[in-house]
């Protein structure tokens, strides 16, 4: 499913990154690249460091080891914000959103933070990019909720709310932390399209993971698989399924996962 | 300074060191399983103290003497089982900042139980028989009783590591400190577990309090003081670990020491009084601590922070009723100085009250949309009285130049310690603030040159316009409304929405390019000039001022202000504040007792009203 052509510098190279929490070793030198308008897909069984490798790429953790290349330049190391800034966004895997803050406040305060307004005292916030505000939660589909406080949403609005959250701060670079769970099937095929919308439309390389099989099959550019911190599979969707060691890890206990 | 008299202080300070300790060890076994940061835990020890004095004087004999501080510290314990079993049960759910003001009213209601059933004075105990003399040492005399003391602590010590490792007891103990949903799973009854930790813990301080009876008198400043050493002892130690308690309670009484056996040094040909600097030196230890390693020396990193606030209502533009009810308000305010002639008290009454309005606005933006609870507000308050008092009357500036010099000074004040308190979240941070604070009063205590010591400072009168009851009014009036609208101009702002962002969700704010830390800080600096601002009207409504300007008390009030206005709601410091003063200024004048008023308040509001004033107009 690669539409977009492949070429120069990847968006996101991971290379070989290691992060253990006492003896236990999240990720064992983990390498891979993610380019513009690329869907990749990072799966794995619980525990396999799918998170850890998130929060190492939008610098929550650093690595014990490894590097972290954001379009050729080393972000290894780097806090959060900075990272945010050069345009990584991303969503975690249990939704966060500002609770006390009505919907369409949420987005307008990660714009204002995007452009770099997070300072500013004396105008009122509201006004200031309504109206980009307003587009980003059409296009997340929840620009209905936009009068609502965060803190009532339904789980699968909180996720749509995050991802515009995280779309706010115009990134090349997506990472999204299972961003259908809690979802119905319905619900989940359609965030997941529209995802494959934006990334075609801007060039935006996003990485998400998921459980989901009819998700990942369905729609991912190429398929990564982690098990036990390690990259036992890394390549399309047909070569990925067809793996007999990811099939014996992986997918026996997947498979099941995936019809539910 | 001498080797000789160095040894000396130190075993006088591991005797110290050992009372600290239990106290501390009680305070962070209580607070590894329950999570509550026991805020009545100096009350306990105090407690202990006035019931062992009061044992020991009527059993007769030996037997008399050390069963009766026995019996004093297995009150204490039972005490603490009661307060668990009535109190605690109630508010292990809400949030942390409120379990903190809950207990702390339990320690203002405790000490008046002290003060009707002891009185005011001083009690002074019976000497421990059988360790009335004292042994050479090093050519000093060392009371028998300091050596027995400072060998006590490590023998508990020994006794707790026991029982922790030992007994079924402190395995589920260990257990629950470790990871609290382990217990739910391995079927332990949690309610008998959390009130035999709280009766253990309380037992603790109660026998720290008792082994005192020989070494000083019993009387009612202790609880406030020994809290402070224990909070100190336990975030250096690290919370939940007792082995760190100990070594934290040694290191502290160690750094004392040494100030004490340092004498008078000279730095850079400016001779310095070191033993004025142990009634700081372990504030700046544990914010040294705080700083290079968050989780005390022993402890284990903590968690995700504890939010302020579960949910809070989105902000909305001030409707119609707003408007209308602000601007009543405004008018009633300027019809004050009218009705003058009729009530004289009004305009005192009024000024105090804006005053407070001020202060609590600021304490709130820190607390509500900052998230960020402070429990040394009134160092600020401080800062900002003091630099006022002093441009006034040292530097002879007039009224205006010098209210400004304060609110500078607070600003550069919250600079600095907010630097440091950013970094910390939930009962870090508050134990952090209440540390600068402590600071910023033991200053105004030593440094009598400047600050007029204990005396402090008196003569700071405004000048004219503001030499007036009225006029001193109306300029307050107009602080006070300038101070609001910048504050509702501030939280509608990016800057608003990106406090609340970080405090709502701190992770999704930085990974979103906000700069919490730097918001946050920012945040502070502004909270303490608008506290300075409060303290230079204070400083000239009251026309002097003394340490008692920035007592943990002040920093309580405004914590109940907010509180009892209502943390969620922008209009709740004016409400809080307002009703606050008048109950101050009349119902809790006319008792002895008004601290336990002021404990019982508190109490119903976080049992009651959680939501305060205008959170319960709100939710009808
Ligand atoms: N903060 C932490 N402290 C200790 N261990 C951790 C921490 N975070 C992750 N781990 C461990 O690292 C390993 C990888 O965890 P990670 O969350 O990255 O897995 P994951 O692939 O995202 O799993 P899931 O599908 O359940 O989300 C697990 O064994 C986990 O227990
Ligand atoms: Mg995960």
């Amino acid at each position: 499913m690669s539409e977009v052509p492949v070429s120069g510098v990847p968006v996101l190279s991971v290379d070989n990154i290691a992060k253990a929490y006492g003896g236990v070793q999240a990720l064992g030198g983990v390498s891979f690249e993610v380019r513009a308008g690329e869907l990749l897909a990072l799966i794995g069984p619980n525990g396999a460091g799918k998170s850890t490798c998130f929060n190492v790429v939008n610098g929550q953790i650093r690595p014990d080891a490894g590097t972290v290349r954001l379009a050729g330049r080393d972000i290894t190391g780097m806090p959060p914000r900075a990272i945010a800034r050069l345009g990584v966004g991303r969503t975690f895997q249990i939704a966060a959103v500002f609770g006390s803050l009505t919907v369409l406040a949420n987005v307008e305060t990660a714009l204002a933070a995007a452009r770099g307004k997070s300072f500013g005292l004396w105008r009122p916030q509201a006004g200031m990019a309504r109206a980009q505000a307003l587009d980003l939660l059409d296009q997340t589909g929840i620009a209905a909720l936009a009068g609502r406080p965060a803190a009532g949403l339904a789980y699968g609005d909180v996720k749509r709310l995050e991802l515009a959250i995280a779309l706010a701060g115009s990134p090349r670079l997506l990472l999204m932390d299972e961003p259908t769970a809690g979802m119905g099937a319905h619900e989940r095929l359609a965030l997941i399209g529209l995802v494959r919308r934006l990334a075609a439309a801007h060039g935006l390389a996003v990485l998400f993971t998921e459980h989901s099989m009819d998700v990942v099959f369905g729609h991912a550019s190429r398929v990564v698989v982690l098990a036990r911190g390690r990259v036992i599979a890394d390549g399309s969707v047909e070569a990925v399924r067809a793996d007999p060691r990811v099939r014996a890890i992986y997918l026996g206990h997947a498979g099941t996962e995936a019809g539910a | 300074m001498t080797l000789d008299s160095l040894a000396f202080q130190m075993i006088n300070g591991l005797a110290s060191a050992s009372g600290l300790f239990f106290v501390a060890a009680g305070l962070s076994i209580i607070f590894g399983v329950t999570r509550i940061v026991n805020m009545a835990h100096g009350a306990f020890y105090m407690l202990g103290l006035y019931l062992a004095v009061t044992l020991a004087d009527r059993l007769p004999g030996p037997f008399g003497y050390w069963g009766g501080l026995l019996l004093a510290a297995l009150a204490v314990g039972l005490l603490g089982a009661a307060v668990e079993v009535l109190l605690l049960r109630r508010i292990y759910h809400v949030p942390e900042l409120y379990q903190l003001v809950a207990t702390f009213a339990l320690a203002l209601i405790l000490n008046d139980a002290a003060l009707w059933i002891w009185g005011p004075e001083d009690l002074l105990g019976p000497r421990a028989p059988g360790l009335k003399g004292s042994i050479e040492l090093l050519g000093r005399r060392l009371p028998d009783y300091d050596v027995f003391l400072a060998l006590a602590g490590p023998a508990v010590l020994l006794a707790l590591h026991l029982l922790m490792k030992r007994t079924r007891f402190g395995r589920t103990v260990r257990a629950a400190t470790q990871d609290r949903e382990m217990v739910a799973a391995l079927g332990i009854n949690q309610a008998l577990l959390f009130t035999a930790v709280f009766a253990l813990g309380a037992f603790l301080a109660g026998l720290g309090g008792a082994l005192q009876t020989a070494r000083e008198p019993a009387n009612l400043n202790l609880d406030l003081a020994v809290l402070g050493d224990a909070f100190v002892v336990v975030v250096i130690g690290g919370m939940g670990s007792i082995p760190g308690a100990y070594v934290a309670a040694v290191l502290v009484a160690l750094v004392k020491a040494l100030c004490i056996a340092l004498g008078t040094v000279e730095i850079a040909g400016w001779a310095f009084n070191m033993t004025k600097l142990t009634l700081v030196a372990e504030f700046l230890v544990m914010a040294l601590v705080l700083v290079l390693r968050p989780q005390g020396l022993f402890g284990r990193p903590h968690g995700a922070p504890a939010r302020g606030l579960a949910s809070e209502a989105p902000l909305r533009p001030m409707g119609g009723t707003g408007l209308a009810l602000a601007g009543a308000a405004l008018v009633a305010a300027l019809a004050v100085p009218l009705v003058a002639t009729a009530w004289a008290y009004a305009p005192v009454l009024a000024l105090d009250m804006l005053i407070a309005v001020i202060f609590a606005a600021s304490l709130h933006l820190l607390m509500g949309p900052g998230g960020m609870a402070s429990f040394g507000h009134a160092a600020y308050f401080g800062l900002g009285a003091y630099g006022t008092a002093l441009a006034a009357t040292g530097l002879g500036l007039p009224t205006l130049p010098a209210f400004g010099i304060g609110i500078l000074a607070a600003g550069a004040g919250a600079l600095v310690f907010g630097w440091f308190c950013v970094r910390l979240e939930g009962v870090y941070l508050a134990m952090l603030t209440l540390a600068f604070a402590q600071i910023v009063w033991s200053v105004a205590f030593q440094w009598e040159e400047v600050t007029g010591g204990s005396n402090g400072l008196i003569g700071i009168w405004p000048d004219w316009p503001f030499d007036s009851r009225t006029g001193l009014y109306l300029a307050a009036l107009a602080v006070a409304v300038v101070v609001l609208c910048l504050i509702r101009r501030l939280i509608f702002a990016p800057f608003g929405h990106a406090l609340r962002a970080g405090r709502d969700a701190r992770l999704r704010a930085e990974a979103s390019g906000i700069d919490v830390a730097r918001i946050r800080w920012l945040g502070f600096l502004v909270s303490g000039l608008v506290a300075g601002a409060a303290g230079g009207l204070y400083a000239f409504a009251k026309g002097s001022i003394s340490p008692e300007t920035l007592t943990v008390g002040r920093s309580i009030d405004a914590l109940v202000m907010v509180l009892l206005g209502g943390l969620g709601s922008p209009a709740g410091p004016v409400l809080g504040a307002g009703a606050f003063t008048l109950l101050q200024d009349t119902v809790m004048r006319e008792t002895d007792y008004w601290r336990a008023l002021l404990g019982v308040l508190i109490l119903a509001l976080v049992l009651l009203f959680p939501g305060g004033i205008a959170g319960g107009r709100l939710r009808r």
